[in-house]
Order: structure tokens, then C-alpha cells, then sequence
């Protein structure tokens, strides 16, 4: 509750997180709905195997999808998990590690989720 | 009507805890609660403190949260609280004693957006003019008291003292957004920062709060707006 009015240099960091979160948001909406409609309702969860998802890599149109839900999902999550524990985990120690750890994860999964979507090899069709 | 006060208080001199103090007594329902306190203060217990200077909603020295809501003691009747009614001071700042917090951090982050009209341009002969469609562009920041009743509501501000807070964007945005000034880019630079107008989730506690009406979560929405168009 003190240092106010201490002259802080400009970030635009926060200006580009703010209305990457509104973009994304509205991505999402569409994308994140359209998988899950796709996924759930459209086939059901029971008939998803191997088979199904070497059909929808066989083009590259679903692999992009996915590609582009994956980075909008895991960024946007990762920002707002970000922004809670920049808003409630004062301890300076404590902060760099929880966003370190945070970032660190982020990374792996998409790194991890990246190289299934990139790499799959559907089999040729019999 | 008999109404029952329920105060917290508080002296660092005295007190290790904050504790509540009771008063009964005959009011009307009509009396502000700002009367039911004088009353308390004049013939109960005068140790009782709290700012209080105009009465009449404008001076903005008597927010405190009643029963719950951050609102000025001025402008409540007691007819509208109930019969039972909790004061306390407001949220996030120091308490000094009583219902008195103290102001001095909320007023040096007001100052630090330079609340004031800045001008580079030599002075025009006569006044500065300006149409009735820019005047109304900040209209409803102009309302501001200064009572602190929304940077106290605001949960971001609760998490992170360090955040600029309600109030000083609503007064950034009143010059801002006024066409005779020419200190944007400085306010800008206070605002554009994580302690900025970026601390603001929307939460619109500070609309709730304001005794005024402002509506604070849209004028700090306009700056984000206007951040946002400055950088593209």
C-alpha cells in the first residue's frame, strides 16, 4: 500500500496480453465449441479410436485446427492463471517460482501436443 | 424508530483487536446515518471517530462500509438500513482510529496521474473553447468525490496495494478525454503498467460503490480502449 505515484516504466506486455486474451476469446468460442460438438455430440466419445483421428490427419485441415486450438487454448489458460498469481502471490520468491513453473509446463504441453499434431503419420488407407 | 448501531473500533493506543461497539437508541427514520452517528459521538460515547465535514454528499469525507456496502454516511437514510445496522471503515486502507482510514496513499496515486489540466501550447487569448459534444465526452468523470468508496470495493486493489485503483483512473479519464488537454501521454505512461489500468478485471465492485454513479468500469475501460488505439 505504499511507493505511490513511483514513476513505473511503461510496459505494453499487458496491453498485448489484454486484448490477445479478448481475440483469443472470441477464436475460442468458435474452436473450442466446434471440437466439442465435433467430439461429443456429432460422434460419439465411444466410436473416437485410432482409426478416426488417421482419417482427420489424412488432410491437413484438422491438423491445423487443432494446431491453432491448442496454441490459442494454451496460451489463454496460461495468461489466466498468470494474472491470478500475479494478482494474489505477493511474496516475490514465491511468484517467480509459481509463473516459472507455470511457463515451464505451459511449454512442455505445447511442445508435447505440437509435435503429435506435426508428426502423426496416418497409415495409407487399405 | 429504535435502531441498534453495531461499530467497529479501533485504537492503536488502546486497542490490540478491533472491537465492536454497541449503541441503542430512538431516531427517526428519516435521520441520516451521518445523524445517528453525531448522536453517537455527542451524547453516548465522544471517544467515537470519523471524518465527516459537509453532510450532504459532496465533500466525500464520510464513506465507510454500511451494512456491508461501501456508501457515505450522508446519503443513507436510516429507514433504508433496518433497525440493526454495521459500520465499519472502509476496506484496504489503515485504519488510524475508528471509522478514520487513512487517505494519504489513495490521494499520492490520484496525484500521480497529474489530475489537472495540462497544457504545452502557448495560452490562447481568451478562454479555451470547447464543443458541447467533447464536454460530454467526460461528463460522468467529472462527478468524482474523492471519497474512496470504489478503490476501497475494488478486489484487485485488496490483492495489490500497489494498484493506481479506481478513483485515479476515473480522474486520469477526466482529462484524458477532454480536448483542451494535453497531458495524455504522460497519464498514459502511468496507466499503461501491470499497476495501471491492466490491475482492472472488471469486477465493477467500484460501480456498485460509487455514491456518485459514476460509471467507473466503463471510463476505465475507455482508457484501456484508448491505450489500446495509441499503440496501433
Amino acid at each position: 500500500m505504499n511507493g505511490a505515484g513511483r514513476p513505473k516504466p511503461e510496459s505494453g506486455l499487458e496491453l498485448y496480453a489484454w486484448i490477445f486474451m479478448r481475440i483469443s476469446g472470441i477464436a475460442l468460442l468458435v474452436l473450442a465449441l466446434g471440437h466439442l460438438l465435433i467430439m461429443h455430440i456429432v460422434h460419439n466419445v465411444d466410436h473416437i479410436d485410432f482409426q478416426f483421428v488417421a482419417q482427420r490427419y489424412a488432410t491437413p485441415f484438422w491438423r491445423t485446427y487443432d494446431l491453432v486450438l491448442l496454441w490459442l487454448a494454451m496460451i489463454h489458460g496460461v495468461n489466466g492463471v498468470r494474472t491470478v498469481l500475479v494478482d494474489y502471490v505477493s511474496p516475490r520468491g514465491w511468484r517467480t517460482a509459481s509463473l516459472a513453473s507455470l511457463y515451464l509446463l505451459g511449454f512442455v504441453l505445447l511442445a508435447l501436443g505440437s509435435l503429435a499434431i506435426l508428426t502423426f503419420q496416418p497409415p495409407m488407407a487399405p | 424508530m429504535q435502531v441498534t448501531l453495531r461499530i467497529k473500533r479501533f485504537n492503536p493506543e488502546k486497542d490490540k483487536e478491533p472491537w465492536w461497539g454497541e449503541y441503542k437508541f430512538a431516531a427517526e427514520p428519516t435521520d441520516r446515518l451521518l445523524d445517528a452517528l453525531n448522536y453517537v459521538k455527542w451524547y453516548l460515547d465522544g471517544s467515537l471517530t470519523y471524518r465527516r465535514s459537509c453532510a450532504h454528499g459532496i465533500c466525500g469525507s464520510d464513506a465507510m462500509q454500511i451494512n456491508g456496502s461501501n456508501r457515505l454516511a450522508c446519503k443513507v437514510l436510516l429507514m433504508n438500513l433496518g433497525q440493526k445496522i454495521t459500520i465499519e471503515p472502509l476496506r484496504g486502507y489503515r485504519v488510524i482510529k475508528d471509522l478514520l482510514v487513512d487517505m494519504d496513499a489513495f490521494l499520492a496515486k490520484y496525484r500521480s496521474v497529474r489530475p489537472y489540466l495540462v497544457t504545452h501550447t502557448p495560452d490562447p487569448e481568451k478562454e479555451r473553447l470547447q464543443s458541447p459534444a467533447d464536454r460530454e465526452k467526460f461528463d460522468d468523470t467529472t462527478k468524482c468525490i474523492l471519497c474512496g468508496a470504489c478503490t476501497s470495493g475494488c478486489p484487485s486493489f485488496w490483492a495489490d496495494g500497489e494498484y493506481v485503483g479506481p478513483a485515479a483512473i476515473v480522474n486520469a479519464h477526466r482529462f484524458l478525454f477532454d480536448s483542451r488537454d494535453e497531458g495524455g501521454e504522460d497519464r498514459m505512461q502511468v496507466l499503461n503498467t501491470l499497476d495501471g489500468v491492466w490491475r482492472c478485471r472488471t469486477i465493477f465492485n467500484c460501480v456498485e460503490a460509487c455514491p456518485r454513479e459514476i460509471n467507473v468500469t466503463r471510463a476505465i475501460g475507455e482508457v484501456k480502449k484508448a491505450l489500446l488505439y495509441r499503440k496501433i
